[in-house]
């Protein structure tokens, strides 16, 4: 179940129409019932396919129905309706101890809050998925100590989550989140609550996992900085995917937009974006 | 290896908070040491119970005269009045197969002097028998024997407390006492036995040929027994040896069975036994119950400390599902928390129970007993206690939505 290994050099194939899309959501909804008649819809149909080693960016205002998404796509929540097929299984049923397996797996979660176990050091927090997935404690230990490598953390193992920056503690959720080698990473805002400088740094660390190891990495954000790291932008709005723009798109809104300073970090492309979701 | 990864979590997080930790455990540590203190002491004073009631003598089958004129049949011991008589004990012994002594009592109780010392004596005239049926042996000196009884001797063989009383330091056998103002001589000594089942001090005995209480202590113009003892020959043979008695008796006293009503009654030392025993148990099983309160009220201390133990750590739960926990791996976490709780408290409480018991017989006059059993009990009930009040919790931190307890703050 957990084959490949982390350090090995082979890059994946990114799915050329010989694989099945690493995931692949037909027409999915989303409702909540709050009360007898209250029903929100949360999403509207939803269909989509990401291919093995996309790295695609999620955006969208809240309450866009991006979070939702995000919770059907990481197998923390069902879909009410429409199929879901994850690494080509379908796991739009699946019972709850059957998606924590899944989730397992095949997905690791990067949140805005980190999310470490606290009073825990940064290697047994990596450590954890492992645990779940029956590894015995000396692989775990090397697979582990591998992972913090990657992210460049490997002088900081037996720090706690307290003794680090919030830049190195969501460098240790990434290298908890790639430790099972996972069919995608899902990035909830990664961000949010780091300084520009350290956001950056940090999307460095996904592009490398995403150019280097052919991870396939869907982050949602408000940032349009962050949001340019993505090869692909999927707009969000009232339960609905608006725009689906490429990497040959994203390109052409770029120039459009004069992009004069170099690696265009202003995003004022984005704000177009926006505009389009708001009317 | 899941499992075990998952105990390693459960106990770290235990270690985690130490304090809390251990005081959660004390609840169970005061619980299963009361209730093994407590329960060794009831068991303490069975087991001295049964001892004592063996120091009766076993298999001893006992015959009363009873009023046959009062009304509801009260029991009447007086001299005048019974019916008893020592050749009833005799055709007893010669007739019932089973018996295999027997000794008739008349009680004859009296001033005992020697010297200038006196003292009130329990006397008890008896035959050569005496010492089989009870099963008392003979300290220093001899018994009477058969001759003595047919020529109603004045010997006296006494309780090692009136030797203790009287004799201040003198060898009793050989000397003369007054007995009711009678010159008799002593000629053994009665082996020490203590208190009997029913509370009374068995060492001021004294006692004498029965023949020699009817006729020279009591002056009795019709010879009447107090009572009769017989020794069976086993346990079993009891309940046929009763019958046999009762049967003889009747004859022997012209009672029809249904028509007259009898003139005696028989019991026997295990009725006394059993129902000694069944207080005892009665006893030790309310002080037991007493004791498991508190251990109820510690496991309701494990819950609250769990519950909140959960609500505190909803965050950890959302990652760990997040991760790929399933909910029952969360479940068996938490309910190995409150189990390592118990049973760790549990073991603390055998061992402070233990020790607590040792002292109370060191130093005070209570025996104690700490059996296998009260402490498996124990040391079972605080486990359950750990796995009913861990369930809920962790039921409860099982079934926490991985979103919403991700979100929690």
């Amino acid at each position: 179940m957990i084959g490949a290994t982390l350090a090995g050099p082979e890059v994946r194939s990114t799915g050329e129409g010989d694989r099945a899309p690493v995931i692949q959501l037909d027409d999915v909804h989303k409702t909540y019932y709050m009360g007898a008649d209250i029903q929100v819809h949360a999403l509207r149909g939803i269909s989509v396919q990401v291919e093995q080693g996309e790295f695609v960016a999620i955006m969208g205002r809240s309450g866009s129905g991006k979070s939702t998404m995000m919770n059907i796509v990481g197998c923390l929540d069902h879909p009410t309706k429409g199929r879901y097929l994850l690494d080509g299984v379908d796991v739009s049923t699946a019972p709850k101890a059957e998606l924590a397996d899944i989730r397992n797996r095949k997905v690791g979660f990067v949140f805005q809050s980190f999310n470490l176990v606290s009073r825990t050091s940064a290697i047994e927090n990596v450590e954890l998925p492992l645990i779940y997935a029956g590894v015995g404690s000396r692989e775990r230990r090397r697979r582990a100590e591998e992972a913090l490598e990657i992210v460049n953390l490997a002088d900081k193992m037996k720090n706690m989550p307290n003794q680090l920056s919030g830049g190195q503690q969501q460098r240790v959720a990434i290298a908890r989140a790639l430790v099972n080698d996972p069919a995608i990473i899902l990035a909830d805002e990664p961000t949010g609550a780091l300084d520009t400088r350290t956001a950056i740094e940090l999307m460095g660390v996904f592009q490398d996992l995403n150019r280097e190891r052919g991870m396939t990495i869907i982050i949602v954000t408000h940032e349009p900085d962050i949001a340019e790291f993505g090869k692909r932008v999927l707009l969000f709005g009232d339960g609905r995917i608006r725009k689906d723009y490429d990497q040959r798109q994203l390109e052409v809104l770029r120039k459009e937009h004069h992009m004069s300073e170099l690696g265009g970090s202003a995003g004022s492309w984005m704000d177009d974006v926006h505009e389009e979701d708001a009317q | 290896m899941k499992s075990l990864a998952i105990l390693r979590i459960a106990f770290w997080a235990l270690g985690r908070n130490k304090m809390r930790s251990a005081l959660t455990m004390l609840g169970i540590i005061i619980g299963v040491s009361a209730v093994i203190a407590l329960v060794s002491i009831g068991q303490g004073a069975q087991s001295m119970i049964q001892q004592q009631l063996e120091s009766m003598g076993t298999n001893v089958l006992m015959v009363w005269p009873e009023d046959t004129r009062g009304s509801g049949g009260a029991r009447r011991n007086s001299d005048d009045e019974g019916t008893l008589t020592a050749q009833d004990v005799i055709a007893i012994r010669s007739e019932v197969p089973l018996v295999t002594a027997a000794s008739p009592i008349v009680n004859a109780n009296g001033q005992l002097i020697f010297g200038n010392r006196n003292t009130y004596a329990r006397v008890q005239g008896t035959s050569e028998e005496y010492p089989l049926v009870r099963d008392w042996e003979i300290a220093h000196g001899e018994f009477f024997t058969a001759d003595d009884v047919a020529a109603a001797a004045r010997v006296l063989v006494i309780g090692q407390e009136i030797v203790d009383e009287v004799f201040d330091g003198v060898d009793p056998v050989g000397q003369t006492v007054r007995l009711r103002n009678l010159p008799f001589r002593v000629i053994g000594v009665l082996a020490s036995r203590g208190q009997s089942g029913m509370g009374q001090n068995q060492d001021d005995t004294v006692v004498t040929p029965y023949t020699t209480a009817q006729k020279k202590l009591l002056g009795q113009a019709l010879p009447r027994v107090n009572q009769a003892m017989m020794k069976v020959v086993s346990q079993d043979a009891m309940p046929f040896a009763e019958s046999q008695t009762i049967n003889l008796i009747r004859q022997r006293h012209n009672i029809v069975p249904g028509m007259d009503p009898d003139d005696f009654a028989v019991g026997n030392m295990s009725e006394v036994a059993d129902a000694a025993q069944e207080t005892t148990f009665i006893m030790t099983l309310l002080l037991g119950s007493i004791a498991a309160i508190s251990l109820v009220v510690g496991g309701i201390g494990i819950m609250n400390i769990m519950l909140v133990s959960v609500t505190e750590r909803t965050r950890e739960i959302g990652i760990r599902m997040a991760v790929g926990s399933r909910p029952g791996y969360i479940r068996l976490q938490f309910l190995s928390e409150s189990i390592m709780l118990s049973l760790a408290g549990g073991l603390i409480g055998v061992v402070i129970g233990g020790g607590a018991s040792t002292l109370i017989s060191q130093f005070s006059t209570m025996s104690t007993v700490v059996s296998a059993g009260s402490v498996l009990l124990s040391f079972g009930f605080a486990a359950a206690v750990g796995i009913f009040f861990g369930y809920y919790p962790a039921h409860k931190a099982a079934g926490l939505d991985p979103i919403d307890a991700l979100r929690y703050e």
